[in-house]
């Protein structure tokens, strides 16, 4: 063998945001895809929403005879259609911890390039969100094709309803870049975490069931859960007549909820870098960034 | 002195958590390290498992902080400026099996190209050329899930050198590989340190050999600590005076070696079984010494074997600092 000629200048500092993104999109890209081929990825694509979908409505078919007229059946289909983001975004952010330091053994040889770590795992994190659109794609249009679930796309408020995607789907990289950092300080039972807490949002922030059903002493919880008021606009914007029927949140214009929200994607954007900053501090200090638990 | 690694009194201390059966203890994996390493040495950490070769690794490669006490690569202090020392080295861990397997071998090796800010076309002439030497340009497309453990190491490797860091750590390049292929890597290794003075690369190995054939210098370490350091050819002269026996025997029939150190003119012995026999390293003051041990050998109906008079080792040069061979070490580590 011989070796090559030349010595390597250090990356630039310019750009590293930029390439780490686009590098980690690449990546997470084409781990989602290119683990069947391309068909049977296609058919997984259109079955796995739609049975999930298909659950839901099997049950509220049995609860409620049948009523898929009554503006409650649209509300839980959009809720449960939109929460597919939360899945996406939240734990696929957070689960590329797991990911590569568990399976692929890699995250030490992310960690020591020159790259922004929380731009990779957000990179990272983009790969499920494009997926998890499709989903959310296939889910509506399915429902109002087939269980008249009353969306009219001339209706549609599209300003309200790009925005408070846009602005929800950075607020949920956010929490999936505190809930990464976390789990880079937790070595065993680390993989549990992000569908913990991705079920427990499910239960209180609205997604199936308006917060006024809970218990009075519950509902303060999803009022701090900002994917409540992320559902909320989704919904308004999509459907606002059926958001009329149930009035959690009727004390609040569309302005007041975006203004909520934004709030809440500032904090949770500064938390997360925040909170990132604490625990790679900490996980270098506990040793943990190469520490597998052979889960 | 133009120093591309410097420690100074580097420490490390593991705090490990207790458990019903086990008290919260702590670990010293590393006590007291000084180093330094030149720009454009090919520099080895010689230890066996359980040394804190890699823990000094991990330390110096930002993934671990030091308890205590400087450690600074091109420059840069690893604790406090590690986005600055990202950029300028790389590093290969062997005997894992890692890498992305869904994705090809240049596909893998390119998106760390793309990490390192490496222009694609020119990301792709290096991956082509890299894997001609190590002899893996049919496998450039293969998924590397696909690959046998040594081929994916040696991947891992072209990963290693495709970025062309200033400081490059090797961390057991060569655990795990076959023969011919540990062969490749020490010749590439050593071609690819020839062709630009200014490269640095740090060598961690528990094979002698590897050390003695590749390192412009090598530091012995055991128990966390830097026992010697010096030229491969500097550290086994200072055996030179002494004379170096390899004996097999049968069983030693509850004969500690320990006895045999007694012996007047006898150094150091280290003991190893091996299949129904026994192999002693005896490091003596003079050759008349061997008549000792001898007597004392026959006198316990001990045979010997074979018996072949060598120049020293790095192997005895361990012996004769720590008091018992590199595989003795290694047991101790382990508990």
């Amino acid at each position: 063998m011989q070796a090559t000629q030349g010595i390597g200048k250090p990356a630039k500092e310019r750009g590293v945001s930029g390439r780490t993104f686009r590098a980690a999109a690449w990546l997470g890209w084409q781990i989602e895809s290119n683990w069947a081929d391309p068909l049977i990825f296609f058919i997984y694509s259109v079955i796995k929403p739609l049975s999930g979908a298909a659950i839901l409505v099997v049950m509220y078919s049995v609860i409620t005879n049948g009523a898929f007229d009554d503006p409650m059946f649209a509300y839980i289909y959009l809720g449960n259609a939109f929460y597919i983001y939360v899945a996406a975004v939240l734990t696929g952010v957070s689960w590329t911890v797991i990911d590569d330091r568990e399976i692929y053994r890699m995250l030490k040889y992310i960690y020591i390039a020159p790259v922004h770590v929380p731009v990779y795992l957000l990179g990272r994190g983009f790969a499920k969100f494009a997926f998890g659109s499709l989903a959310v794609f296939i889910t509506i249009a399915a429902g109002v094709y087939f269980l008249n679930v009353p969306l009219d796309l001339s209706l549609v408020n599209w300003p309200l309803f790009a925005v408070s995607l846009t602005l929800g789907i950075v607020m949920l990289a956010m929490m999936g870049l505190v809930l990464g950092s976390v789990m880079l300080l937790i070595v065993n039972n680390a993989n549990f975490m992000g569908e913990a807490v991705a079920g427990a949002l499910y239960l209180f922030s609205g997604a199936v069931f308006p917060l006024s059903i809970l218990p009075g002493w519950l509902q303060p919880v999803g009022y701090i859960i900002p994917i409540s008021y992320w559902l909320e606009l989704l919904r308004r914007s999509v459907v606002g007549q059926v958001a009329e029927s149930f009035p959690t949140f009727s004390q609040f214009s569309d302005i007041q909820l975006l203004a909520i929200l934004a709030g809440l994607t500032a904090l949770f954007t500064i938390l997360g870098f925040v909170v990132f900053r604490y625990c790679d501090h900490q996980a270098r200090e506990k040793g943990y960034l190469d520490r597998y638990s052979n889960f | 002195m133009d120093l591309a690694i410097h420690t100074e009194k580097l420490a490390r201390v593991y705090k490990l958590r207790g458990n019903k059966k086990e008290a919260a203890k702590e670990l010293v994996a590393l006590r007291d390290i000084n180093l330094d390493v030149r720009r454009g040495e090919l520099f080895g950490l010689l230890g066996p498992n359980g040394a804190g070769k890699t823990t000094l690794i991990k330390i110096l490669t930002t993934l671990l902080a030091p308890s205590s006490g400087v450690a600074r690569v091109a420059g840069y202090d690893v604790a406090s400026e590690p986005e600055k020392v990202r950029p300028r080295i790389n590093m290969v861990s062997g005997g894992e099996s890692s890498g992305y397997g869904l994705l090809t071998v240049r596909e893998n090796l390119w998106m760390f190209a793309q990490f390192y800010g490496i222009p694609s076309k020119l990301a792709n002439e290096r991956i082509k050329q890299l894997l001609d030497i190590v002899r893996m340009s049919d496998r450039m497309n293969t998924k590397s899930s696909d690959l046998s453990t040594g081929l994916r190491q040696k991947m891992n490797i072209v990963r290693g050198f495709l970025t062309d860091p200033e400081v490059l750590f090797l961390d057991e390049p060569t655990l795990g590989l076959d023969v011919e292929a540990s062969l490749d890597v020490r010749n590439f290794v050593r071609g690819w340190m020839e062709a630009n003075p200014d490269r640095t690369l740090l060598l961690t190995t528990h094979y002698m050999v590897e050390a003695d054939e590749l390192c412009d210098r090598v530091a012995i370490i055991n128990g966390g600590q830097v026992l010697a350091c010096d030229t491969p050819a500097n550290l086994k002269r200072q055996l030179q005076s002494d004379v170096i026996y390899r004996m097999e025997v049968s069983p030693l029939n509850g004969l500690q070696p320990e006895a045999l150190e007694a012996l007047g003119g006898v150094r150091k012995v280290s003991h190893e079984a091996q299949d129904g026999a026994a192999v002693l390293e005896l490091i003596l003051a003079e050759d008349d010494a061997l008549g000792s041990v001898v007597n004392m050998l026959t006198g316990k109906d001990i045979h010997i074997l074979n018996l072949q008079k060598r120049e020293p080792s790095l192997e005895d040069v361990f012996v004769n600092l720590v008091g018992h061979s590199m595989k003795e070490a290694e047991s101790d580590a382990n508990g």
